[in-house]
């Protein structure tokens, strides 16, 4: 909501175990992101819809690459291929 | 005839002049919610932060009805923004029911009525305490310009007497 939300924002419904395993990875890379949480019916989900084209989730939009995505399989990834240096880099030389 | 209202003890809630409290929680609109607090709301507008019953049944639907019909959020820039015990879910459906456009914050747990003195514990509803019905008006510098509180259980605001403040705004 405001000028400093973290660039990744995920759309994604309670408890849900596809949304939980980018949760997972983007805390595992240690990427801050913002929650928007909907409902499993689909006729809640239309800002998804808006977003990304489709309605389902997780979904995530990245501002700092441009990239919207759906799917956990591919977000996974993409967080990963974008990312994916980051932990090392964050613990630092050994 | 006049109804047998219950009067609510004296509290020491926050009042105008003093600062509002900040918090977060999560704020539902009709697509979805997220974690927000009071001051990312306010650095666009002053807030009118509505303090309701749970929602349901016609005291949450009285107070909204009337701030919806009466347009204060093109006339003074002002964002009215809700807050109850009832979870995301209800939220969404009380916005939907009621085909109303205006962002609620949920606090289950009643904490931020407990910051602003305004906690009514529920008569015959064991565990259940929420904020008596109240609103606060917030202006940029998270400074309260217009407080009220009910005193009896149920009151409702003075509508005219919050439209004068809002155009003290």
């Amino acid at each position: 909501m405001s000028d400093d939300d973290p660039p990744i924002t995920v759309y994604r419904l309670q408890g849900c175990p596809f949304c939980e395993r980018v949760v997972r990875k983007l805390n595992d890379l240690g990427l801050p992101y913002e929650s928007r949480f909907v409902e499993a019916w689909h006729s809640r989900r239309d800002v998804v819809k808006r977003v990304s084209g489709k309605r389902s989730v997780p979904a995530i939009v990245d501002e700092r690459t441009g990239i919207t995505m759906s799917e956990s399989g591919n977000i996974v990834e993409y967080l990963d291929a974008t990312y994916g240096d980051r932990r090392e880099r964050a613990a630092g030389p050994a | 005839m006049a109804f047998d209202v219950t009067e609510l003890p004296d509290t020491d809630h926050v009042a105008a002049g003093e600062q509002a409290p900040d918090f977060e929680r999560p704020l539902v609109d009709r697509e979805f919610w997220e974690d927000a607090t009071l001051s990312d709301l306010l650095a666009d507008a002053p807030v009118l932060l509505v303090f309701h019953t749970m929602d349901g049944d016609f005291p949450a639907t009285y107070v909204w009805q009337e701030l919806d019909d009466r347009d204060w959020e093109d006339e003074y820039g002002v964002q009215l923004v809700g807050l109850s015990i009832s979870t995301p879910y209800e939220h969404s459906r009380f916005l939907e029911e009621h085909d109303l456009d205006y962002p609620l914050f949920s606090d289950p747990a009643n904490g931020v009525a407990e910051e602003y003195g305004i906690v009514h514990d529920l008569d015959g509803m064991a565990g259940l305490s929420e904020p008596r019905i109240s609103t606060f008006l917030i202006d940029g510098d998270r400074t309260v310009r217009h407080a009220w509180v009910s005193e009896e259980w149920p009151e409702f605001p003075d509508y005219d007497e919050l439209e004068s403040a809002l155009e003290e705004l």
